[in-house]
């Protein structure tokens, strides 16, 4: 019943979005003002019924519906609460049903709570969210139907694939689809600006938040799936720039420089037209990657969820929606106006710099994730990894950051190179000393990762620089946000550098009892046994590692063995300390009877996770920031509306 | 962008300088993707194209074949392996340190990423049939016939 209910109120939000769409169609046409009125509950019921079919969802993974094809393909009635709950959302079906709930429900609150902008153009902007959401609604509703039933009910479920039950699989794909799917307000904002022809800065103001909520869990998201691949894959790297990780790196570069270009809109009426543009690449960046990666054409070490037979429908919407974006954007660029002009040297001028250098990383890798594609045409496979996408994205990165240690600190418009000299002085200083006992230190080490010390510990440093002469208490928050969030990203990139350029690794076949050493660290076997958990049993080895010579503290890493579905999968064991972490994985047993054993020492690598933390971190203090100011803005004009009429009414 | 904002240029020319600006970024970057990838991008063989047109030392590169039957070796480190990764015309034999992935083994099929060096091609990555559902998309690009070629010379 709980699945018909599902399906049945799923399809009810679907074609609550078609009246959505030509409602606010029509009420944009002369005389149809009628219609204005019923836009708004329209969006707030497709919420409200899509969270509802969604919860359907998670009710039958948690009670193990057997009868749905769905659960029994994905779910195991042994599955220990946690992953039963999370596996929801850890196949094809579910996923997209999480996905349509993400953007029925972001569409519901910006209907409910949005109150800056002009009427039709937020009419015209839950429109578009409709008109997307109805892609989606056909694609799940037609070709993916989530809640189909099974003739007959299977006995058992096969299970989730192994490498799914962590418990990053809770936290990591809702947190990204927040991310990708909250972008489609953006998407949607941008097509209803278009329409109303309404660019300007009370249209930035009212996009901001949303673009800042979203890039917050967009951050957080990868971040999380760093870390979370990082230990699960045993393979002790944490960014592979796998087809996957791309497609959640290039809508995080575009949301990043929309998110720029909108405060320079939001404060000097400027790059009009760019920040409309970017509005509508980013979530397009959100579908090309998620769809390429979906529908089997690109293949990734963390697609769990390959569908190659809808691959025809997938590459029509995304033809269907980005054309169509492109497409409106053409037609109505000309009649965005130009916006207020700048000087060289100013604030504008270092966004735009950036911008355009965001936008050119996001080049470099969405060509080098499609390029295989490209080349599979003329019938040769090809690959493409790291050595294209580190230096070559470089080269744009790096002025980047360092334009970040300038650009906070100018003026907006118009800014004098002498008035700031001083200030630069600090960060280029600590570049140069960096750079300097980097290549005395350690002359063996690569030109990047030393770079990237130098560059991050700069921007670590020169990244306060903006609060000098202000008075803290009263700092915005919003600015607090910028200073912690580039602070983050220069933490970021010491622990990326750092870890690339000083880790130590160890393989050995060890028997029980021997001795080895990886970096600072003396290791030793201590013993080999099997142990069993909820649904797997797994072969435990027990290490004691010691820190140059210190207490030793005990590592337990492990062979796992998974019973439904059956699967094998390593646990890697992580030990942190301050000035790094050891990484230790449990190999096979050789014919001689020895276990394979692999160690890494990798120095300060922890700073990379606190730093992408620490970017989100510095979001939601811009955010907390700007929605206050605006709570404000809105009470202030209420009172000064309400003395008015009191005024007209004394006369 | 001019020197003087209050004056002089036409906002109608900021934006055309801030067009030319972009243009020129993502054109340069375009380019210099274009090139880097032809350098960089690694190309993957069958045993039978290494052979016959086999790459530049030292350049990266991935192999996909069949793990031979019975030429598993593991040298006396223990963590070092040799094999053998055929595709029935030819043979290409492997060297890898490192921990195997979980369903790496004889007579089935493997990609390996890595570099010849002399006539071994050094491995630093082994990518195995995840389960039975899972196979690398380079085996499943194989010609039914060449798979089944493949199958027939290990068995």
């Amino acid at each position: 019943m709980i699945a018909e209910i599902g399906l049945a109120v799923l399809w009810m939000a679907a074609a609550l979005a078609v009246l959505q769409l030509f409602a606010g169609f029509s009420a944009l046409r002369p005389g149809g003002k009628a219609l204005a009125g019923v836009v708004r509950p329209l969006a707030v019921m497709q919420g409200v019924l899509v969270a509802i079919s969604f919860l359907a969802l998670i009710d039958l993974f948690l009670e193990t519906d057997l009868s749905v094809k769905l659960v029994a393909a994905n779910s195991h009635s042994m599955k220990p609460f946690i992953f039963k709950l999370a596996g929801t959302w850890g196949n094809h079906e579910g996923s997209m049903l999480l996905w349509i709930t993400i953007m029925a429900v972001s569409g519901g609150v910006v209907a409910l709570v949005e109150k800056r902008l002009r009427e039709d153009t937020l009419i015209a902007t839950l429109a578009g969210q409709a008109f997307v959401s109805l892609g989606f609604y056909a694609f799940l509703l037609l070709s993916s139907n989530p809640f189909e039933r099974l003739p007959e009910p299977a006995p058992e479920g096969q299970g989730l694939n192994p490498l799914l039950q962590d418990i990053g699989l809770a936290f990591h794909p809702p947190t990204l689809y927040v991310g990708y799917v909250g972008l489609s307000v953006a998407f949607s904002f941008a097509i209803g600006a278009l329409i109303t022809r309404d660019v300007g800065p009370a249209f930035a103001r009212a996009m901001r938040p949303w673009v800042l909520g979203a890039w917050i869990f967009l951050t957080v998201g990868i971040t999380a799936g760093s870390y979370w691949a990082y230990y699960t894959l045993g393979w002790g790297g944490w960014w592979f720039w796998d087809p996957v990780e791309n497609a959640s790196l290039m809508p995080w570069l575009a949301a990043t420089a929309l998110l720029h270009s909108c405060s320079v809109l939001a404060s000097r009426n400027a790059l009009r037209a760019w920040t409309v543009m970017l509005g509508v690449i980013a979530f397009s960046m959100s579908m090309v990657g998620t769809f390429l990666v979906r529908s089997g054409i690109l293949t990734s070490v963390h697609a769990f969820a390959v569908d190659p037979e809808r691959g025809s429908f997938i590459l029509a919407l995304l033809a269907i929606y980005i054309g169509g974006a492109l497409a409106l954007f053409g037609i109505r660029a000309s009649t965005v106006t130009e916006g207020e002009r700048f000087s060289l040297f100013s604030r504008e001028a270092s966004l735009v710099f950036n911008n355009v250098m965001l936008c050119g990383i996001l080049g470099i890798v969405l060509l080098g994730t499609l390029y295989p594609l490209m080349t599979e045409a003329f019938g040769a496979k090809v690959s493409v990894g790291p050595p294209y996408f580190n230096p070559v994205s470089a080269i744009f990165a790096i002025p980047m950051m360092l334009m970040m240690g300038v650009g906070p600190l100018l003026r907006w418009r118009k800014d004098k190179p002498s008035r700031i000299t001083a200030t630069v002085a600090i960060p280029a200083l600590v570049v140069a000393l960096v750079l300097l006992a980097v290549v005395l230190m350690f002359p063996s080490i690569r030109i990047l990762p030393m770079l990237g010390i130098a560059v991050g510990a700069g921007l670590a440093v020169g990244s306060w620089l903006p609060l000098r002469g202000r008075n803290l208490r009263r700092t915005p928050f919003a600015v607090w946000g910028m200073v912690v969030a580039h602070c983050g990203l220069g933490v970021a990139l010491l622990g990326a550098a750092s870890e690339s350029a000083f880790s130590t690794e160890r393989l050995a076949a060890m028997n029980v009892g021997d001795t080895q050493s990886v970096g600072p660290i003396a290791l030793k076997l201590e013993k080999i046994e099997p142990v069993a958990g909820p649904n797997w049993t797994a072969i435990e080895a027990t290490v004691t590692a010691s820190y140059k010579g210190g207490t030793p503290v005990t590592l337990h890493p492990q062979a796992r063995t998974f019973t439904s579905p059956p699967g094998e999968r390593t646990e890697s064991a992580l030990h942190t300390r301050w000035t790094g972490q050891l990484y230790a994985v449990l190999g096979n047993e050789g014919d001689d009877g020895r276990w394979q054993m692999r160690f890494w020492w990798k120095p300060f690598v922890p700073l990379l996770w606190l730093g992408g933390l620490l970017v989100a971190f510095g979001g939601l203090l811009a955010l907390i920031g700007r929605v206050a100011q605006d709570v404000k803005r809105v009470r202030v004009n209420d009172k000064i509306a309400f003395r008015k009429t009191q005024q007209d009414m004394l006369k | 962008m001019s020197s003087n904002p209050s004056g002089g240029i036409k906002p109608k020319h900021q934006r055309l300088v801030l067009i030319i600006v972009a243009l020129v970024a993502l054109v340069g970057a375009g380019l210099l993707a274009a090139y880097a990838l032809s350098n960089q991008a690694s190309y993957f063989y069958v045993p039978a194209d290494l052979v016959k047109a086999p790459p530049e030392q030292g350049r990266a590169i991935r192999l996909g074949g069949m793990v031979e039957k019975g030429s598993l070796k593991t040298r006396s480190d223990g963590i070092t392996i040799d094999f053998i990764v055929g595709d029935g015309k030819a043979r290409v034999p492997v060297r890898y340190t490192g921990i195997t992935p979980d369903l790496f083994v004889e007579a089935s099929g493997v990609v390996a990423e890595g570099r010849m060096e002399g006539q071994t091609f050094v491995a630093d990555n082994l990518l195995a049939k995840h389960d039975e559902n899972y196979v690398p998309r380079q085996m499943g690009d194989m010609t039914p016939e060449q798979a089944k070629q493949v199958v027939a010379e290990t068995q």
